[in-house]
């Protein structure tokens, strides 16, 4: 019998920053084309499961897994796969839209000649066409995401991971991003990790995952998230998930 | 293809660094303005007309030399270890502006990008090193010749490379401890100033043994700035001057090693579950 593959496989993870619990126990899966989304409201956990899925951070025991490749063991291998947007904005404010893209480019060993016509038809699909040879401190917060998200797509990851990206951004924005990010899973065959805190964010996921002081309280999708809380919108089943635990 | 990629990201930081520096205008002119104010009004009125007995070691072929032949060496420090601390805030604003994050989720081992890091900071620093020389030295050759001959200087190019790696590397292992910007200025005053000053940059160091100053002189015995400085010093004038050399070169290791360190993650868990177990 053939086994599933996952893109991502988390498994009992715990993490203490010295007495205090910040993860206990977290088990996830990421299928291939798949878009989970990682619920929570502030301080659940979410930034420091980020943290320890792109190794910035080690945690405390628990393996995580990604296209099977050990984070701990296999950086390298386990990083080429991913493309991350960051919850703060990771991109350098002094250099130029094309700069910042090529930094990127290079820093994994991608051909920057033919990299070039890829850049500036990203850009056009984004609007940014213009702004190509802008410094990135001219641009506003929603244009410096989305030149974020073209930037973690150049060295074409299997999987995406989006810390709460739509932070600071207008409900236009919001909507825009999240709509590319949903053509990206079928036409790129990604398979994509976003959490957030913003329940609306969660209505078109695959699978739902709710966090909360460190520790899963409900994962599905959004009907069998809907059926556990025996309510009819997300959002109020989120919250009486959250106060019920 | 895996070399490539390598090669590939220590271009990527090294444009990276030279686009952002010559963005900065003032950047450049200040690095030269700082040794060439030592060396045209300091240098000027301190300097021996009689000149000046250069060390306990003498790389010179004479017994006397002009004080701003013997400053030079020093200064080229100067800009190396203001360069080099530059690259320690670059360090700090990439962790501030979260670019940090980029370069450690590169899939490429961390050392690796510490160095290339490094690499690029030390480019920049002999850039600037050279700018300097180029500069300066013509301007107070034209009154005041000097034993050093300019091909010196460019004999002593590798050693000027080494001496810029160890400052760099010293730089980027205070970027694990400095945590914000605005920590910069202790950097100045305790990092900076204490290595320039209790050094052989400005005075050789029998000048602190007859001055009565012994504990001076004893630390800056232990100062591997000094090593750098008569390192170059002695590379300026066609000879090697092992002690600086091993000096600088062990000195760069152990700053690299410790800086990796201090940029592991695993680090981070062991302090955090040993807080957690006690």
């Amino acid at each position: 019998m053939l086994k599933e593959k996952f893109m991502l496989e988390i498994n009992n993870i715990k993490k203490y920053y010295g007495s205090f619990l910040a993860l206990n126990n977290i088990c996830l899966k990421l299928k291939p084309n798949q878009l989970v989304v990682l619920l929570g409201p502030n301080g659940a956990g979410k930034s420091t499961l980020f943290s320890i899925i792109t190794g910035l951070v080690r945690a405390d025991s628990g393996s995580c897994v990604i296209n099977g490749n050990n984070i701990a063991s296999q950086s390298i291998g386990a990083l080429k796969n991913l493309g991350v947007v960051f919850q703060q904005p990771t991109i350098d404010l002094e250099l130029t839209v094309k700069e910042n893209l090529l930094f990127h480019a290079r820093l994994h060993g991608l051909r920057v000649a033919s990299l070039k016509k890829i850049i500036e038809k990203e850009l056009n699909e984004n609007g940014l066409e213009k702004k190509i040879n802008k410094k990135v401190r001219t641009l506003s917060g929603g244009e410096r995401r989305k030149v974020e998200l073209i930037r973690s797509l150049l060295h074409e990851p299997k999987m995406l991971l989006m810390d709460e990206p739509t932070v600071g951004l207008d409900p236009r924005s919001r909507a825009d991003l999240l709509k590319k990010i949903l053509n990206l899973k079928s036409s790129k065959n990604l398979s994509v990790l976003w959490t957030t805190h913003l329940v609306d964010e969660a209505e078109k996921a695959d699978k739902i995952i709710i966090l909360d002081k460190g520790e899963i309280i409900a994962i599905g999708s959004k009907k069998e998230i809907l059926s556990m809380a025996k309510e009819n919108k997300l959002a109020k089943a989120f919250l009486k998930l959250v106060e019920e635990k | 293809m895996k070399i490539r990629h390598y090669i590939a990201a220590l271009l990527g930081l090294s444009i990276r660094e030279i686009i952002k520096f010559s963005n900065q205008k003032g950047r450049l002119f200040s690095a030269i303005v700082r040794p060439a104010l030592w060396l045209f009004v300091f240098a000027a009125g301190v300097g021996s007309a009689k000149g000046i007995q250069p060390a306990l070691i003498n790389f010179y072929p004479t017994q006397n030399i002009n004080y701003f032949e013997y400053i030079t060496p020093g200064l080229l420090g100067m800009v190396l270890l203001f360069s080099g601390m530059q690259s320690s805030l670059s360090m700090v604003y990439d962790r501030e502006m979260g670019v940090m994050k980029i370069l450690l989720t590169v899939p490429l081992p961390r050392w690796y990008m510490l160095i290339s890091k490094l690499i690029a900071g030390t480019i920049l620093s002999v850039i600037q090193a050279y700018c300097f020389l180029i500069i300066c030295l013509p301007i107070v050759n034209i009154y005041t010749p000097f034993l050093t001959s300019f091909t010196g200087w460019f004999l002593a190019f590798p050693f000027i490379v080494l001496f810029g790696l160890m400052l760099g590397s010293l730089g980027l292992l205070l970027s694990v401890y400095i945590k914000q910007l605005e920590n910069f200025a202790g950097t100045m005053n305790f990092v900076i100033f204490p290595m320039f000053f209790i050094s052989s940059a400005l005075y050789p160091l029998w000048r602190l043994i007859d001055n009565g100053a012994l504990y001076v002189y004893h630390i800056a015995k232990l100062n591997p700035f000094t090593y750098g400085v008569e390192m170059v010093r002695a590379a300026s004038l066609g000879k090697f001057y092992l002690n600086g050399f091993l000096v600088c070169l062990i000195c760069t290791l152990i700053f690299l090693f410790l800086a990796v360190r201090g940029y592991n993650p695993q680090n981070n868990a062991i302090k955090k579950s040993k807080s957690k177990n006690g």
